[in-house]
């Protein structure tokens, strides 16, 4: 049995929840909420009443950034400042605290900041090849919701789709 | 609609007009855009041309020797790394704040603060005369394996302005994705590739829109601290010192407000620029304007607090040094830097608390270049009277800047204004989906209200309580 993509597409946000609605409540036998996946042109948090909370794990990533900086920091200022332990100091301590806090402190946010930055091309899918089902009229006004279905459920889902005043309803077999 | 009850933003704008309207300003602005673009390079062209004589000559030709061994070139470094404020303040604390106001404004503010930096890291290359030893700046090993000294101000530096820069950039890059994929999706021939790697696959996924905000927030939220700490460290270069006027524990907070103070009052300058070259009128409304000139207003007092503070504790201290140099300032040779500075710092700002005058945009474009002036001459205050007059008499000496220091200063603001005009042409300098959200929100929000005020009215004229209903 061929495995569809499917895309429609919705010119009314509203309509768009509904669909996702029906298919939460197994108005298509076999299909999971799970599966779905939204496109818009802005962010609609609303959407996790229907799709549910999907965690994300990016301030972990950070904390660990951010650890890592302040510890780097530490061991690398104290490392160079160790290279000064045969030179006279004048009383001065070799390794001044106070000082290497500012830089610490530096640190700890250089690498959260780009460790951030990683994790969140990693994590959110960027960098991959996109679909070939898109829409440029998800970056203007529309909202797609895109599928994979087999084809005894493409049927009913086209007609879910159109009762929910679809705009375009694109499919590719895979 | 009365001025009191007036919009941000008309919250039934279409959404393709939004698109349209931010692509069109990229591909046709107005001649005067070119105009400026023209008078920026010929800007440019001044500093280079100076930079290339102080280059074959020496430092001789821009002044600087015992007493002045820095002077135009530090006070014009503290000027653009204060610019540099103005992004993080609008663009990450008005968003952790949920204030909306921001979003159509705050791409250039963003960009504004990349490209401050960026111009205000040439100075210590200049500074140090030497372009071929640029990499003297940073803090590296030397052959003999010694470290510089970490206890040093001018090495914290280095490490808080590479650390500012480059989070600053990520920050203004990560904002910009959803719209590089619009351009993407509108664009054609190399323009398209351009956007397409710079977009990174957008699409738009739920998932990339909930990656997108958690990363927005965190890094808004590394940013603050950051601004904070970058601009003490810079007051640090001086206030490490013992030197009269430099040895001040108000120092860091002084350098952050007047650095919010600059950078805000540059954003309007450029609110009025963009809002002309661009016809964002129905963007950059005058409604935000006066929100922002509030902003600048309370920074502006909060300067003037800081400012009266500084004096005070000087006055009332015992350092006799401190005490002449403060008398000197407010009378000597630099009295009229010193009272221009308190004049377009202090009593200029009036000017913002006037709703007639806050909706003129050509006033507004005057008052905001009257304030950073004042925040000009404020860094020159801070310099050039102490190395002037400190502890030693027989050194004292009167110093206004060569013709070379005011040529490549001249020539910075040509640079600046090239990098943010070329950005603006190149990028959308108005955020297309954070003003979707901004009107999609506000529409939801009327309509829900609406909705309850007809539920309400309803309710009134069938003569029963509604709060009565569900008992």
């Amino acid at each position: 049995m061929s495995k569809h993509n499917v895309l429609a597409l919705f010119g009314d946000f509203e309509e768009a929840f509904n669909a996702l609605n029906d298919i939460k409540a197994k108005k298509i036998p076999g299909l999971s909420i799970d599966d779905v996946i939204v496109k818009s042109p802005i962010e609609h948090p609303e959407i996790e009443e229907v799709l549910g909370e999907r965690p994300v794990h990016i301030q972990k990533v950070t904390l660990f950034g951010a650890l890592f900086g302040l510890t780097f920091g530490f061991l690398f200022l104290s490392g160079a400042q160790a290279t000064f332990l045969v030179q006279p100091q004048g009383g001065k301590p070799v390794i001044p605290l106070p000082t290497n806090f500012v830089l610490m402190y530096e640190m700890l946010i250089f690498f959260a900041v780009w460790l951030t930055f990683f994790s969140f091309i990693f994590m959110s899918g960027l960098l991959r090849k996109r679909h070939t089902l898109y829409s440029e009229n998800i970056s203007l006004d529309q909202v797609g919701i895109l599928l994979v279905v087999d084809e005894t459920q493409l049927q009913p889902l086209k007609n879910l789709f159109n009762a929910h005043d679809a705009v375009e309803i694109r499919e590719e077999v895979i | 609609m009365s001025m009191a009850n007036e919009k941000d933003i008309n919250e039934q704008i279409a959404w393709a007009k939004i698109n349209a309207d931010v692509l069109n300003s990229m591909r046709h602005p107005r001649k005067a855009y070119w105009i400026t673009l023209v008078m920026c390079l010929l800007m440019l062209v001044c500093a280079i041309v100076a930079e290339i004589h102080q280059y074959s000559v020496g430092m001789g030709p821009a002044g600087l020797n015992n007493p002045h061994m820095w002077d135009m070139y530090i006070a014009s470094f503290v000027f653009w790394i204060g610019m540099s404020h103005s992004g993080t303040l609008l663009s990450a604390i008005l968003h952790i704040i949920q204030a909306d106001w921001r979003k159509p404004i705050y791409r250039f503010a963003e960009a504004m603060t990349t490209f401050s930096l960026l111009t205000a890291g040439f100075f210590p290359i200049i500074h140090i005369g030497r372009l071929w030893n640029m990499y003297w700046v940073l803090p590296y090993v030397s052959s003999r394996g010694v470290w510089p000294n970490f206890r040093s101000p001018l090495v914290w530096d280095a490490f808080a302005i590479s650390t500012y820069l480059s989070a600053s950039m990520l920050f203004l890059f990560i904002g910009m994705i959803p719209d590089l994929a619009i351009c993407r999706d509108n664009a054609r021939g190399w323009q398209k590739k351009l956007y397409s790697v710079l977009s990174l696959g957008w699409s738009g996924t739920d998932q990339q829109w909930r990656h997108f905000r958690k990363t927005y927030l965190l890094m808004a939220c590394f940013l603050i601290p950051l601004a904070v700490s970058v601009h003490s460290i810079v007051s640090a270069d001086f206030a490490m010192s013992i030197m009269p006027g430099w040895h001040i524990t108000t120092f860091p907070p002084y350098f952050v407000a007047g650095a919010l103070y600059s950078g805000c009052a540059a954003i309007i300058t450029l609110f009025v620029l963009l809002r002309y070259y661009f016809h964002f009128e129905e963007y950059m409304t005058k409604a935000i304007m006066e929100k922002t000139c509030k902003l600048t207003f309370a920074i502006a007092m909060v300067w003037t607090y800081l400012n009266l503070i500084e004096f005070a504790s000087v006055w009332y201290g015992h350092d006799i040094y401190n005490k002449e140099l403060l008398i000197a300032k407010a009378t000597g040779p630099y009295a009229w830097i010193f009272w221009t500075m308190i004049f377009c710092g202090s009593v200029l700002p009036f000017a913002l608390a006037r709703r007639n005058w806050r909706r003129s945009m050509p006033l507004m474009f005057v008052v905001s270049l009257g304030l950073n002036l004042g925040m000009f001459f404020e860094r020159w205050m801070i310099v050039a009277p102490t190395l002037s007059m400190s502890h030693n008499p027989h050194q004292w000496d009167i110093m206004y800047g060569s013709i070379v220091e005011w040529a490549i200063v001249f020539g910075s603001f040509g640079w600046f204004g090239l990098l943010f005009l070329v950005f603006v042409k190149v990028f959308p300098s108005v955020s297309m989906y954070e003003v979707k959200e901004m009107v999609y929100h506000r529409r939801r929000h009327l309509q829900t209200s609406e909705e309850k005020s007809s539920t309400g009215s309803a309710s009134k004229s069938s003569g029963s309580d509604p709060s009565l209903e569900g008992a």
